[in-house]
């Protein structure tokens, strides 16, 4: 049998490592519940006021955002997670292994991406299903439940499902050119959470200029029901976000292949 | 085989090895010796290809370590510092590392048994001791039953018992044919371990030679002991002849400047009576205390 080092052996060989931890079975459960179980709990909370609302209210109540309202929490805890599934090699000194393992480098950071974008996208993609599924029936109190066949909503599940793994891609490649853990989650959080908060400070001119273009809005139009106004086409701002994350993964590519380890 | 030559590298100002060259040869162990900061863990960070040389180059079985295609059944390599995740089990940490080049699940028991981690394999690494954490280290540079073996102070953490041990297995690797490089600052254990010796210090080549030939040559220098009962009269007798002299506590006479031959004659013209003429015998240690020493003034004159 040949003892090459095959990107197949490497993904086999990520997969190992990413279940064997306790962290990556912790983060993705809570990455599951959060995606999982928000969402029927907003149902179940806006029907309880359903009564107590007016009518402009009733009329932009979207159930189909609503329930799939848990991805916020969920995106947080895949880009922690992104950021760990190579930083933590970083940090303890396993990257050392890893790379004398796979000289060549590159198929070690391929098959991060590889495995971790593979296991977020069918665990957030069930998870959301099920979100969905079980707010729609809970929606039916009041009739406002859809289908996956109502407009855009299957476009938003998928989205929303797309959206979050590849914040898990660029998360991982975050990790790789920071390294550091902390440092990385901070980049993370200030790139998607705090940037968006900066730009509605400025004046509005300058924020509908800035604001498509930012990587949180243009990656999340494609889960949005309906584009806002000053921003890109759904599919438009999440080839945007994919492009971004390229970018990202390109310069992570680079420095690990260049950088002593 | 490994073949390192005119091997440099700069972390910023600092020149942390000097155009080095050697070769280790299968077949026996070779010690690389040398004090703390001397380069030791830099060179084979850039033998294993994890760092990038400044200048020249080292082949492993005449390629770059980056172009190996197998790299775990040519080279295996334990560092000094730990390159284990804290949270994994040994097993799993293995298993990975078998992975990636076909290694079946049956070898990962082979070597978990041939280090004797059977009862802790299946827990986390982060609770091991630091011999433990040694034995884990050295069943993973074992995984791919590689020709060359390379393992940066191999006995750090490891009690006696444990020292035995990997020697032992050491020289059965040696035995097999297999190249066999190790650093360490134990220089009784390189003493009683490796057959060939390459020391650096301040990054650059100090000796590539036998153990045997390396004691030698720093005990040319070493002092002469002699003892008689008339020590005044051997000692005028010796300063006259251009040696120096101290005399210790129990009153022998330490000479320096002549050799053994030198003495006993000097002794016999004098006619004086002896009872006591030995060779001091320098330990590996020191050895190289007094080879490096001459180098670090070397290098400042």
């Amino acid at each position: 049998m040949s003892t090459e080092v095959t990107l197949a052996r490497v993904t086999r060989s990520e997969w190992t490592k990413l279940w064997s931890l306790r962290s990556t079975r912790w983060s993705l459960l809570v990455a599951c519940l959060a995606m999982a179980g928000l969402g029927p709990l907003i149902a179940v909370v806006s029907m309880a006021h359903w009564n107590q609302l007016g009518v402009g209210q009733r009329l932009t109540f979207n159930p189909l955002e609503r329930s799939l309202g848990g991805y916020r929490l969920a995106q947080l805890a895949i880009g922690v997670l992104g950021v760990m599934v190579i930083s933590g090699e970083y940090s303890t000194g396993m990257i050392r292994s890893s790379l004398m393992a796979v000289p060549k480098r590159l198929p070690v950071l391929w098959a991060k991406l590889l495995v971790f974008s593979g296991v977020a996208f069918v665990l957030m993609l069930i998870t959301s299903l099920i979100s969905f599924f079980a707010a729609q029936a809970i929606f039916t109190q009041h009739h406002v439940n859809q289908t996956l066949s109502s407009p855009h909503a299957l476009r938003v599940v998928v989205g929303t499902v797309l959206f979050m793994s590849l914040t898990g891609v660029l998360c991982t490649a975050l990790g790789t050119i920071i390294r550091s853990t902390a440092g990385s989650i901070s980049a993370y959080v200030a790139l998607m959470f705090v940037l968006p908060g900066l730009s509605d400070i400025l004046p509005s001119s300058l924020s509908n200029a800035i604001n498509p273009y930012l990587p949180s809005v243009a990656g999340t139009e494609v889960a949005s029901t309906y584009a806002q106004p000053y921003t890109f086409s759904a599919w438009g701002g999440f080839a945007l976000f994919c492009g971004y994350t390229v970018l990202a993964v390109a310069v992570a590519a680079y420095l690990l292949r260049r950088r002593d380890a | 085989m490994i073949e390192v030559s005119g091997i440099s590298k700069r972390y910023g100002e600092r020149l942390a090895v000097d155009d080095l060259s050697f070769t280790v040869r299968p077949g026996v162990i070779t010690g690389f010796l040398g004090p703390n900061g001397a380069g030791k863990s830099t060179t084979m960070r850039l033998i294993l290809g994890l760092d990038a040389p400044s200048s020249g180059s080292a082949l492993i079985n005449g390629k770059p370590y980056r172009e190996l295609r197998s790299p775990l059944h040519e080279v295996g390599a334990m560092l000094e510092a730990r390159a284990i995740h804290t949270g994994r089990s040994g097993y799993n940490h293995l298993l990975a590392l078998a992975q990636t080049q076909g290694i079946p699940r049956k070898r990962v028991d082979e070597v978990i048994d041939m280090v004797g981690l059977q009862s802790v394999a299946r827990k986390r690494v982060g609770g091991f001791s630091l011999g433990m954490g040694q034995r884990l280290g050295v069943a993973a540079a074992l995984l791919g039953d590689p020709k060359t073996v390379i393992l940066d102070e191999p006995a750090n953490g490891l009690d006696p018992e444990g020292i035995r041990w990997i020697r032992n297995l050491l020289k059965g690797l040696a035995a097999d044919g297999k190249t066999v490089f190790l650093s360490s600052h134990l220089m009784s254990e390189m003493e009683q371990t490796a057959e060939q010796l390459i020391v650096i210090g301040k990054g650059r080549l100090i000796a590539d030679t036998s153990v045997a030939a390396f004691v030698a040559q720093a005990s040319s220098g070493a002092p002469v002991r002699v003892r008689s009962p008339d020590g005044a009269a051997l000692s005028a007798a010796l300063i006259g002849a251009g040696a120096r002299v101290r005399t210790e506590e129990d009153g022998a006479i330490g000479v320096q400047g002549l050799t053994i031959e030198q003495v006993g004659e000097l002794a016999a013209a004098e006619r004086l009576v002896l009872h006591e003429l030995t060779p001091v015998q320098l330990s590996l240690e020191d050895a190289f205390m007094s080879i490096t020493k001459d180098s670090v003034e070397y290098q400042q004159a």
